[in-house]
């Protein structure tokens, strides 16, 4: 497994990160490495197997529709990067 | 005074040999003289501490005190702590000040215990040395030229240097057992679902569990029965009751059957543990247990599998960090993907960076069957392996890590080798099952690690089986010389 540097800019979009031609070359070769790792997972045999999502079989438990929670945005806000009236403030997204 | 453990502190505290703030002020001094050695801790929260101890001594004197209150404790900074900065180890939130405790530390504050500051750690989790965080390496105090291991890397050399009694932890992979191994602590990563999650900023949200790292099983016994129990604020929580752990400390170990997983004996292990190992081994067969070998065939595969699950939900975890809401935004954002995009890759360091593009490759289209749904098919194999060695022994026994700690800087450079560090720890995770990791003889002169896992929510057993070779050996009560 060898990713390109365009695959590896691929991915970098897709996770919503910023990188440099310098940083696709290293991180190809890290990435690559890894799933290179991964691939020896390859070597069993997992046909009918049951896919595990999760550790417990366990149902997700239902409760009562009513509000358990305060008000609490003004407290939450407060540590936001740009708040004004309530509101987050992000560059302007429609012209 | 430093040295004791809780079960000796609060024995202390209650004969009013010491005042909790007392011993506050006392374990405050020895950070703020020590630590500079170490950078075992982020941020001290000392008039809380203060405050908490001047509470705590004030329970005691009105007979309103349990076995935590009074005692000096550190919290790995992956849990929020209210008003209190709650960094993960990472830049992202350099600034982030928690607005309400997770509900361990409201647990353990409810106990009683005193929060003398929050431990360093790899960044959001992610390492096995202590060297990703932002906030610089953690040394072990055992030789400051090695790692203390990781992610818990700053509650292990804290707990190990005497800075605090006890500390929490986390373990998704590893976190808890192969510091507490590689500084000569005990730490005790609980059954997925034991503690609750919430206020534990999420990592990989399948594995991670909080868990206590102590210098005793029975300080952990104490610790784990203050953390335990169900939270309704945490969907996966186990929802059934907490067992009497100090209770269970005393029973007999005669009879008991420990199996050592032949898989985990062989090659990669590193000759100087795998004597250490044994020879912890030959002392439970002196206490009157039986050991019987068994296999997990699978287990070779675990890292494999767990470089899939746990970065693919680390990638949707940390998507939350967009610049937008809370953590760190970049300067002059053009546009919003230009705020997203430098916002993140300012916030994170290199390894996460990596994980959530392996966990985003994992899971984008066209690869999800190869990688993801493998992984999980995997995982189950694994579980199974675990089912069935049950069937053959009580606890499984062998070593935590495949080496002693390592020189800061010798793996940075080689993410893969780095991960084989959690060789033996992983497979744990992956089932769900609780692990322990509590100290052999040295090697070298360096402190091993011997792993006892357990059934699901087994931890009592765990506990006693750890508990009754402390009583018969003194591996656990070594002491680095410079921290004595």
């Amino acid at each position: 497994m060898s990713l390109s540097p365009e695959e590896v800019a691929k991915i970098a979009h897709l996770a919503r990160l910023a990188v440099t031609d310098d940083d696709k070359v290293a991180l190809g070769r890290d990435l690559s490495n890894i799933l290179d790792l991964v691939a020896q997972m390859d070597a069993v045999d997992t046909a009918g197997v049951a896919p595990m999502a999760h550790p417990l079989e366990m149902a997700q438990r239902l409760r009562d529709d009513r509000v358990t929670e305060g008000d609490r945005r003004d407290r939450y806000q407060a540590h936001s990067p740009a708040v004004e009236r309530g509101l987050f403030l992000v560059p302007k997204v429609i012209e | 005074m430093h040295d004791k453990t809780i079960a000796e502190l609060s024995t202390a505290l209650h004969a009013r040999e010491v005042s909790s703030a007392e011993l506050t002020r006392l374990m405050l001094q020895r950070i703020k003289t020590l630590d500079p050695a170490l950078n075992s801790f982020v941020t001290l929260t000392e008039d809380q501490a203060i405050a908490q101890a001047t509470a705590a001594d004030a329970r005691i004197a009105a007979g309103d005190a349990g076995p935590l209150t009074g005692v000096p404790i550190a919290h790995k900074d992956i849990f929020c702590t209210r008003d209190v900065r709650t960094s993960c180890g990472s830049r992202m939130l350099e600034n982030f000040i928690a607005p309400y405790d997770a509900t361990v530390v409201g647990r353990l504050e409810q106990a009683g215990a005193v929060m003398l500051g929050k431990t360093n750690m790899d960044e959001f989790a992610m390492g096995s040395s202590n060297e990703t965080s932002y906030y610089g390496p953690v040394r072990n105090p055992w030789d400051t030229a090695t790692v203390p291991g990781g992610s818990s890397g700053g509650s292990a050399a804290a707990v190990a240097a005497r800075l605090c009694a006890a500390a929490t932890g986390t373990d998704t992979g590893g976190s808890i057992r192969q510091p507490a191994a590689l500084t000569g602590i005990t730490g005790l990563k609980p059954t997925y679902g034991r503690c609750s999650r919430w206020g534990m900023i999420a990592f990989a949200s399948s594995l991670d569990q909080a868990g206590p790292m102590t210098r005793s099983a029975e300080d952990a016994a104490i610790m784990l029965t203050a953390m335990a129990g169900f939270d309704e604020r945490d969907s996966t929580c186990a929802q059934r009751p907490v067992d009497d752990y100090v209770g269970a400390l005393r029973a007999s170990i005669r009879g008991l059957r420990i199996g050592i997983v032949r898989e985990f004996m062989g090659d990669g292990l590193d000759a100087g543990v795998a004597a250490a190992i044994e020879q912890a081994l030959n002392e439970y067969k002196a206490l009157g247990a039986e050991l019987v070998e068994i296999s997990l065939p699978n287990a070779g595969l675990s890292v494999p599998a767990y470089y899939v699950v746990a970065p693919a939900e680390c990638s949707s975890n940390l998507a939350r960090f967009d610049g937008v809401r809370y953590g760190h935004r970049c300067d002059d954002p053009k546009d919003l993907e230009d705020l997203y995009k430098r916002s993140r890759s300012e916030g994170f360091g290199a390894e996460v960076k990596r994980r959530i593009m392996i966990g985003t490759y994992a899971l984008s289209a066209g690869y999800y069957d190869a990688y993801y749904l493998k992984a999980q098919k995997v995982r189950q194999l694994i579980a199974d392996d675990f089912r069935r060695a049950f069937d053959q022994c009580d606890v499984i026994a062998g070593p935590t890590a495949p080496g002693t700690a390592f020189r800061i800087g010798d793996k940075a450079d080689d993410p893969v080798s780095m991960y084989l560090q959690d060789i033996y720890t992983i497979a744990v995770n992956l089932a769900g099952l609780p692990g322990m990791s509590i100290p052999a003889p040295h090697s070298g002169g360096m402190p091993v690690g011997l792993q006892l896992i357990g059934n699901y929510f087994d931890e009592a057993r765990l506990l006693n089986v750890a508990h009754q070779l402390q009583l018969a050996t003194d591996w656990h009560q070594q002491v680095p010389a410079e921290f004595a």
